[in-house]
């Protein structure tokens, strides 16, 4: 990595091939970037245009100002979204990311058959959303007295099983990856001192895994809140109390909103409030858990 | 990132054996729910619901019934859906790979203020939620006739574009000018630089954003269901969450029997490349 220090910015570049590269910007560059217009900016513009506007098509477009946003705060459906959204996500967190750890701990130990292990915790990352809620769906529908869809606590607590069968082998692969970076001397050098198992843990391991853990909260967190394929097969928002869906997350909620041919410029307002929402989080966690790294 | 970097193995003690059996069970457990799944497809329809824990037996047994089934019923042909599946897939991906790195080594090796606003984009739109954009890009989609198999491609290319540029250009920094500078003095134009001497080193790059997009492309339910008219084309996915509406009541047998189908393609996938896979993984989650 010391090579690209070259430039200020970190890029490596040359005077002798810049110039030709420069020349086929339309072969090398400009494919991508149309379809990066296409598939991301023009929609992401478009989509804050029109959040200020009422609308049913696109070109049939009224000027509403903030009218929409208004709507999207006061609509209690999206209120309990929200609060769910923010439930789901913060107890997966904990569960996902305290499983995923101690399973990745007890899986670089010494232990006969830890890559076989490894894989099968990983297996249930590879299925779909989709599936993988069709699959739990069948299982916890016929252990339980009740439906999920019926009951939301049973709804809540089958989320968290589906989340954490997708995910914990997931961050495990990134915590293994953390832990075997831990420096062996380190460890050694605890032991020797008469640190027990749970104070090297606690003192020396943990700190340097640091970095593996703001990965992992980052991404469950982010996952929670975008959940929508498990949160659509498993109840489907159900059941419906008062005329809110009791089990549904925000982004159900904003694709239902978009469903209704009046409501598309709420549905857009509630979109973006959710985009800022996503990103604040996730610049914050960032910043909270990487004050706390070791520094090497 | 190595997984191969292990420690030198030394005798277990008796807790280390104590620890492998356990997760011995607990494999087992984890695995469990796959082999509901496919025990329930060899069962009769009422027996799935009646008993979805039991074993098999004389009564409940109907073979490959389920199967054949499955792939007939409601109203759309289940081999269809695997067949746009997997074109969708393999496309996009490729056309992801090709496009995304040509422009990720322009953005490197040219690094002008346009470029970098490109990549800055990119990076911007990796913490975009899709719901942001649902509504207008399925209406951009629509307006440019991109609505169609053959082209949501395309699609995939802008909306996926942001993770492979970014994993390129953060590859590409770290390769050495020298030998790009020698094949230009040597009189090779930048196509050919790029494709006989660069494309071939981005290999481990290449490898671990082919995983992550075939893994989001396959299994994506939303762009697809909201670009493609899906009473014509459907992926799997689509398949699946419509078995139930299509058909008034479903048949459950049938239903897991279309489950084990479509994981199958998933489960030869890992073990044929286990490896890139998890490595693709462990590199795609390092953003930021």
């Amino acid at each position: 990595m010391s090579r690209s220090k070259k430039m200020a910015d970190g890029a490596l570049t040359s005077p002798l091939i810049r110039k030709p590269i420069q020349r086929m910007f339309a072969v090398f560059l400009l494919p991508t970037f149309v379809c990066f217009c296409i598939g991301f900016l023009w929609p992401f513009i478009q989509g804050i245009y029109l959040s200020v506007h009422s609308f049913t098509t696109t070109t049939n477009v009224k000027y509403v100002g903030f009218q929409n946003y208004a709507k999207a705060f006061a609509d209690q459906g999206f209120r309990q979204a929200f609060g769910y959204t923010a439930l789901v996500a913060a107890v997966s967190l904990v569960l996902i990311n305290v499983l995923a750890f101690f399973v990745a701990y007890a899986l670089t130990q010494e232990i006969r058959g830890r890559n076989l292990y490894r894989s099968v915790f990983f297996i249930p990352n590879l299925i779909g959303g989709i599936v993988l809620g069709y699959i739990w769906k069948t299982i916890i529908d016929s252990l339980l007295p009740v439906s999920m869809s019926i009951q939301a606590n049973y709804g809540f607590w089958g989320l968290m099983v589906v989340m954490c069968w997708q995910q914990v082998g997931y961050m495990m692969i990134i915590y293994i990856a953390g832990l075997q970076a831990v420096p062996m001397d380190m460890i050694e050098a605890a032991r020797i001192d008469g640190a027990n198992g749970w104070k090297t843990l606690w003192n020396i391991t943990l700190p340097n895994v640091m970095p593996s853990i703001t990965i992992c909260t980052f991404l469950s967190l982010t996952n929670g809140f975008k959940l929508y394929d498990q949160n659509l097969v498993l109840t489907n928002g159900a059941p419906v109390r008062r005329g809110i869906g009791q089990t549904e997350m925000l982004a159900l909620n904003i694709a239902k909103t978009f469903s209704t041919a009046n409501q598309r410029g709420v549905a857009q307002a509630k979109a973006v409030l959710f985009f800022i929402l996503v990103t604040a989080i996730s610049l914050i966690q960032l910043r909270a858990t990487r004050s706390k790294e070791v520094q090497q | 990132m190595e997984m191969a970097k292990e420690r030198p193995r030394e005798k277990m003690t008796s807790g280390q054996k104590a620890l492998s059996v356990v997760f011995a069970v607990i494999s087992v457990i984890w695995l469990l729910p796959i082999a509901i799944v496919l025990m329930n497809s060899f069962k009769e329809n009422g027996y799935v619901n009646s008993e979805l824990f039991a074993l098999p037996n004389a009564n409940s047994y109907v073979g490959f019934s389920n199967y054949v089934n499955g792939v007939t019923f409601g109203n759309y042909p289940y081999f269809l859906s695997a067949g746009y599946s997997v074109y969708i897939t393999v496309v996009s991906t490729g056309l992801i790979l090709l496009c995304t790195s040509m422009a990720a080594w322009y953005i490197s090796r040219v690094n002008d203020p346009f470029s970098k606003v490109v990549y800055y984009l990119c990076v911007f739109s990796m913490v975009v939620p899709f719901q942001m954009v649902m509504y207008t890009l399925a209406n951009t989609a629509r307006v440019l006739r991109l609505d169609m198999p053959w082209t949501i491609p395309i699609v995939y290319l802008g909306f996926g574009a942001g993770l492979a540029v970014f994993m390129f250009v953060g590859f590409v920094k770290s390769i050495p000018l020298e030998i790009e500078e020698a094949a230009a003095i040597d009189g090779c134009g930048p196509l050919r630089t790029f494709f006989s001497a660069v494309f071939p080193m981005l290999k481990p790059t290449l490898i671990s954003v082919g995983v992550l997009e075939i893994m989001w492309v396959w299994n994506d339910y939303l762009l697809p269901y909201l670009v493609l008219d899906i009473t014509v084309y459907r992926t799997i996915p689509i398949h699946i969450q419509y078995l139930q509406g299509s058909y008034g009541r479903v048949d459950l047998g049938a239903t897991m029997a279309l489950i084990v189908l479509s994981l199958i393609p998933i489960i030869v996938f890992y073990l044929a490349c286990q490896k890139h896979i998890i490595k693709g993984v462990a590199a795609g989650a390092v953003k930021g």
